[in-house]
């Protein structure tokens, strides 16, 4: 396949509805679709964790919410969201949608095999969701699916629900593989004329190392799924040790949990920086777009990326300070995670150096963009904490972790693709949403995942431990510990019924929105400027375009306007007047 | 606008959250001080960052806003500033990371005069093992468990004999004395987690896990399992007394020794080295 | 360009600069596929290769002795099949070379493949032959891996399979061939190099 292609005729133009919706190959249609189907799975993961809320806010009140369910209900939400909603909707979703349009291709390199990637993830979902009706039910281990406990009777779903987990996951892996080898080759390959690297906006670069991260994390997962379900049908002790459940030994013998560990967070710790860097990437765009400054420090974000994307190989024993591996472990691995801190520092302090002197629109995406900020600040520094391996032994596994993590992968992330939709609607659609609606959603989502959370640290502090059904009877944690509960689960509530102003809104405008502008941030980047909104099958029209600049030609001085597009060619510069 | 004032207000909120809020550590009762001493001063560089970081966003998002007239300025890079801001986040982080190690060095270092003692955990209870006046725990390995050896005690090792079996939730401690807390499990991952301790292990099925720690307050305080080991995980509670040496000796004088075990259920006519599994090289538990 | 000084570039500086970067002088797509599916499958294998230690009892890792593992013996089927997979290889080489050359590469295109098939049949026999001297999956670690190891080259082999015949089936279709089956036999050299790294392992433990 030839790779800067004006020529449309070997795309696959299909006629017929089915061709041009379901069986697409068309990047864009195929976005969607993951998206889609990313978004309802969330759907179930978000009714799942409100379900979790109602029981630790008024415990004993809902009787259908046993031990066994409350375990079932954080494995599943955990999994999904991290899983089956951020990984497919930013990367699958995102990348599907942009990878093409920013760096000017027609398509992905290979149509068909991004197709397929779809399609494979559909049926892992399909899987995933079939867990919930075996016998058992899903499995209840926790996302992190701890051997021997996962396979044991006593933790629910060990023999069927398990056993789906891990083929859905595997699935799931085939699918990402064939996804994410399709962005790389992409990126690499079907630049357009002038396009190099560093002309490429920062999402496609954090949706490009992310896509090479999870090529090189999920085989991990992949092996450790693998060598699970052998270990519970098969009876062979890859993580299993002479143990007795029910009374009775099982009949493995020498197997290393520890093991199963290191396989699970040699993936899991890359798998935070797969959700982490597209949103990065992201978020640097609709800050640089909506303050109409260039980002700033352009190519040390781009480093900043690379490096983290690179280090965040050597950091995934920071989860098992306590785990009973070597001890001496720890030293190595608080000193590199903690050194990953400073260049995400850096991310920090340039999305806040572009936003100082620039000319800030307070548009709903740069809401979102802003409020990003504030909980990704947040998350990161309640990070260094659990990082510095000591600082981690009274914490790990309380309620700190929890409010940890979903501020700095749960929240953060999920604002940013809330101002990713927003930003990039107009673009997909051809409407526009309505503003009103969008910012309620935005103050109740922020606000309220904000009084989520941030308690949550506080309880942990306490020592309150994280999978618990219930707080039971201790002589340490004090009755306002269930007040506060009790609160986090209200403001769950607020944050629940929030989104649905949020789908009211994309689905009446996707009808009845008033037309959209092309362009209507005033964006600089390439997928502003085809010749049709909503672009069509082949993005370009005739000719591909030809890109002049980068993709933050904002405020230039001298300039007409405040953007310059990417394939503006400069006034000077008259066809042969092209400098080497 | 709004959206800046929010953030200011965040900010100062976050921080009235935490100078007023009753929820903090527990009162520490134990040696483990230089664990608080590396998460306060974690916390105090990671607060002046999250409150400078904040409100200069906030002041700039108010000072910048959009208004007719008002244009960007245009500067792609300042490799200076750059250079300098890493610099100084280097040193924060460093400062950070310094006393969290030197606490982890102290953490894994047993005493050599710690005292033995050994939490076992199962779906869903503790049991405790003392090693006896040998000071040594006798091997004991999953393999030897039955009805009658419920810690898997190698029936012929002679330093397990002596070795006193507590089967209750309850442990108790010497106050003021190092004890390196042994850690076997006989099914799944557990945690032994005293949240005013500090300190906390996994326990792992097939191999011996430790940490040590001195009890520095008398009382009695709760032990939690802090991970996930299946529907019963929270119920999985134990207590921990921590007494004077003396109250502590005449308590662990009054426990079932291996020794009687072994001699009650030969009265009954069951030969536990008999019934144990051919010899291996085991020693895991041996210290 | 170097990597590094391309992503030196201070690409602000430079507008309307050399518009023709990038293309033609860009390698063919399939053939940056193959080589990024090397490193996934190279992970891959240094994963399960990294479980293995571990799982015999790497010093170091704090894991105490691992329980129950025997080393596995080498019987003389995993040597013939190793030749097999030199073999396949081999002819692969030679309809590279005569593809390139423009002569006939059909012949040998087609024997590599059935060597393929061989080697795969040649493992099945050795799974049957290990399964009949008492080394089952249940408590015999090592034969375990083995079984795992093997059954991941294999699914990697059968993948190599369906190019080879995407391959015969394309081969009067022009100018594409060369390239086709230049990339089909790169993947079957990856194959045999995965396999020997694997073999290393047994042998060596
Ligand atoms: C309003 C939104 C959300 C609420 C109210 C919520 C609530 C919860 C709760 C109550 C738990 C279980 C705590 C425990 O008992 O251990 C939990 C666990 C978890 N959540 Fe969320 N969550 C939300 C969104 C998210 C998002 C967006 C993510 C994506 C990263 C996420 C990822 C996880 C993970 C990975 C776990 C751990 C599961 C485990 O322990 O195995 N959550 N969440
Ligand atoms: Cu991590
Ligand atoms: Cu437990």
């Amino acid at each position: 396949m030839a790779t800067i292609a004006d020529d449309l005729t070997p795309l696959h133009h299909p006629k017929t509805w089915i061709g041009k919706y379901v069986w697409s190959q068309d990047h864009k249609v195929i976005a969607i679709q993951y998206a889609v189907t990313a978004v309802s799975v969330g759907i179930l993961a978000l009714v799942l964790s409100f379900l979790m809320r109602l029981q630790l806010g008024f415990p004993g009140e809902f009787q259908f919410i046993q031990p066994d369910n409350y375990l079932q209900f954080v494995t599943m939400h955990g999994m999904i969201m991290v899983v089956y909603l951020l990984t497919a909707l930013l990367l699958g979703g995102f990348g599907n949608y942009l990878i093409p349009l920013m760096v000017g291709a027609r398509d992905m390199v290979f149509p068909f095999v991004n197709m397929l990637s779809y399609w494979v993830y559909l049926l892992s979902v399909i899987v995933l969701v079939a867990s919930l009706f075996v016998p058992g039910g899903p499995t209840g281990g926790g996302w992190t699916l701890y051997p021997p406990q996962t396979i044991l009777e006593g933790t629910p779903g060990a023999s069927w629900g398990i056993i789906m987990m891990m083929a859905s996951l595997a699935i799931f892996i085939v699918a990402f593989t064939m996804g994410g080898l399709n962005y790389v080759t992409t990126v690499l390959q079907a630049r357009t004329r002038g396009m190099t690297l560093m002309r490429m906006p920062c999402s496609v670069w954090g949706i490009f190392v992310a896509s090479i991260m999870g090529l090189l994390a999920f085989p991990a997962l992949f092996v450790a799924a693998v060598m699970t379900i052998l270990d519970s049908v098969a009876g062979t002790s890859f993580f299993v040790p002479t143990i007795i459940s029910m009374g009775e030994q099982t009949g493995h013998e020498g197997g290393s949990p520890i093991l199963f560990q290191h396989l699970f967070w040699f993936f899991g710790h890359p798998e935070v920086y797969i959700v982490a860097l597209p949103a990065f990437g992201i978020v640097s765009d609709l800050i640089s777009v909506h303050a109409r400054k260039n980002i700033f420090g352009y190519r040390m974000m781009v480093w900043a990326i690379v490096i983290i994307g690179a280090l965040s190989f050597f950091v995934w024993a920071h989860h098992m300070y306590v785990s009973g591996m070597n001890p001496y472990f720890g030293f190595f691995f608080a000193t590199s995670t903690l050194i990953i801190a400073i260049p995400t520092a850096i991310k920090v302090y340039n999305w806040l150096l572009t936003l100082y002197r620039g000319d800030i629109h307070l548009s709903v995406p740069m809401l979102f963009a802003i409020a990003f900020l504030f909980t990704f600040i947040h998350g990161g520094l309640s990070g260094l904490f659990l990082g510095n391996v000591s600082v981690d032994v009274p914490l790990s596994d309380t309620f700190f972790v929890i409010g940890h993590f979903h501020m700095v992968m749960g929240v953060s992330p999920i604002l940013v693709i809330f101002g990713a939709i927003y930003h990039w609607y107009p673009k997909i659609t051809g409407r526009m949403w309505n503003n009103t609606l969008a910012r309620a959603h935005f103050w109740i989502t922020f606000l309220g995942a904000y009084a989520i959370f941030l308690p949550m640290h506080y309880i942990g502090m306490l020592g309150v431990p994280r999978r618990y059904y219930a707080l039971g009877e201790t002589m340490f944690i004090p009755d306002s510990v269930h007040y506060a509960n009790m609160g986090i689960t209200i403001a769950a509530g607020f944050v629940f019924a929030a989104q649905f102003l949020f789908f009211t809104n994309m689905i009446w405008s996707l009808f009845r929105g008033p037309k959209a502008d092309p362009n209507p941030w005033g964006a600089a980047s390439l997928e502003w400027h085809t010749p049709d909104t909503p672009p069509a099958h082949g993005n370009w029209g005739d000719k591909l375009p030809t890109v002049y600049r980068w993709a933050y030609d904002y405020s230039v001085p001298g300039a007409p306007r405040d953007f310059v597009p990417q394939n503006e060619p400069p006034p000077a510069a008259g066809p042969g007047d092209v400098k080497p | 606008m709004y959206v800046a004032i929010g953030i200011a207000l965040l900010v100062v909120g976050s921080i009235l959250f935490h100078l007023f809020s009753p929820w903090w550590m527990t009162p520490i009762a134990s040696n483990w001080g230089s664990i608080d001493t590396a998460l306060e001063v974690t916390l105090y560089i990671c607060a002046i960052a999250f409150i400078v970081l904040n409100l200069f966003m906030a002041w700039a998002i108010w000072r910048y806003r959009h208004r007719p007239g008002n244009v960007a300025h245009y500067e792609p890079e300042n490799a200076k500033l750059e250079k300098r801001l890493t610099l100084w986040t280097g040193v924060g982080i460093a400062a950070m990371l310094a006393p969290g190690l030197i606490a982890w060095h102290e953490y894994v270092t047993v005493p050599d005069d710690a005292a033995i003692v050994e939490a076992t955990g199962q779906q869903w209870q503790w049991a405790f093992r003392y090693p006896g006046p040998d000071g040594v725990l006798g091997a004991a390995e999953v393999a030897h468990i039955n009805a009658d050896n419920p810690f898997g005690i190698d029936p012929r090792d002679p330093y397990g004999r002596d070795d006193i079996l507590i089967e209750t939730n309850e442990l108790h401690l010497p106050l003021g004395r190092p004890v390196k807390m042994v850690l076997r499990s006989k099914d799944v991952l557990h945690d032994f987690y005293v949240p005013q301790f500090r300190a906390k292990m996994d326990l792992v099925p097939g191999i011996v896990t430790y940490f040590w720690m001195t009890p520095t307050v008398a009382g009695s305080f709760d032990i939690l399992c802090a991970e996930l080991c299946g529907v019963g995980h929270h119920q999985m509670r134990g207590t921990v007394v921590v007494e004077q040496q003396a109250d502590f000796d005449r308590w662990l004088a009054e426990q079932m020794t291996f020794g009687q075990v072994l001699a009650e259920a030969e009265a009954r006519g069951v030969r536990l080295a008999d019934a144990a599994p051919a010899a291996r090289p085991s020693g895991r538990a041996a210290h | 360009m170097s990597l590094v000084s391309r992503l030196a570039e201070k690409s602000w500086e430079t507008p309307g600069a050399s518009p023709a970067v990038g293309g033609s002088d860009r390698p063919p797509a399939a053939k940056v596929v193959l080589v990024l599916y090397f490193g996934v499958a190279a992970v891959l294998f240094g994963l399960v290769t990294s479980a293995y230690l571990m799982r015999m009892g790497m010093p170091g890792m704090g894991h105490g002795e691992m329980g129950g593992w025997r080393p596995l013996a080498e019987p003389p089927l995993l040597w013939a099949n190793t030749i097999t997979l030199f073999l396949a290889s081999f002819a692969w080489e030679a309809a590279r070379i005569s593809a390139r050359r423009g002569r006939q590469a059909g012949i040998w295109a087609f024997s590599a493949g059935l060597l393929g098939i061989i080697f795969l049949i040649g493992q099945l026999m050795l799974w049957r032959e290990l399964v009949a001297a008492g080394h089952g999956l249940r408590d015999d670690p090592a034969a375990a891996f083995f079984y795992l190891i093997t059954a991941l080259h294999g699914v990697h082999v059968l993948g190599g399979l369906y190019f080879w015949a995407r391959a015969l089936l394309g081969l009067g279709a022009g100018p594409g061939v060369a390239l086709r089956i230049q990339l089909t036999a790169t993947y079957w050299h990856f194959l045999l190099f995965v396999w020997l790294v694997m073999l290393g392992l047994f042998v060596a433990t």
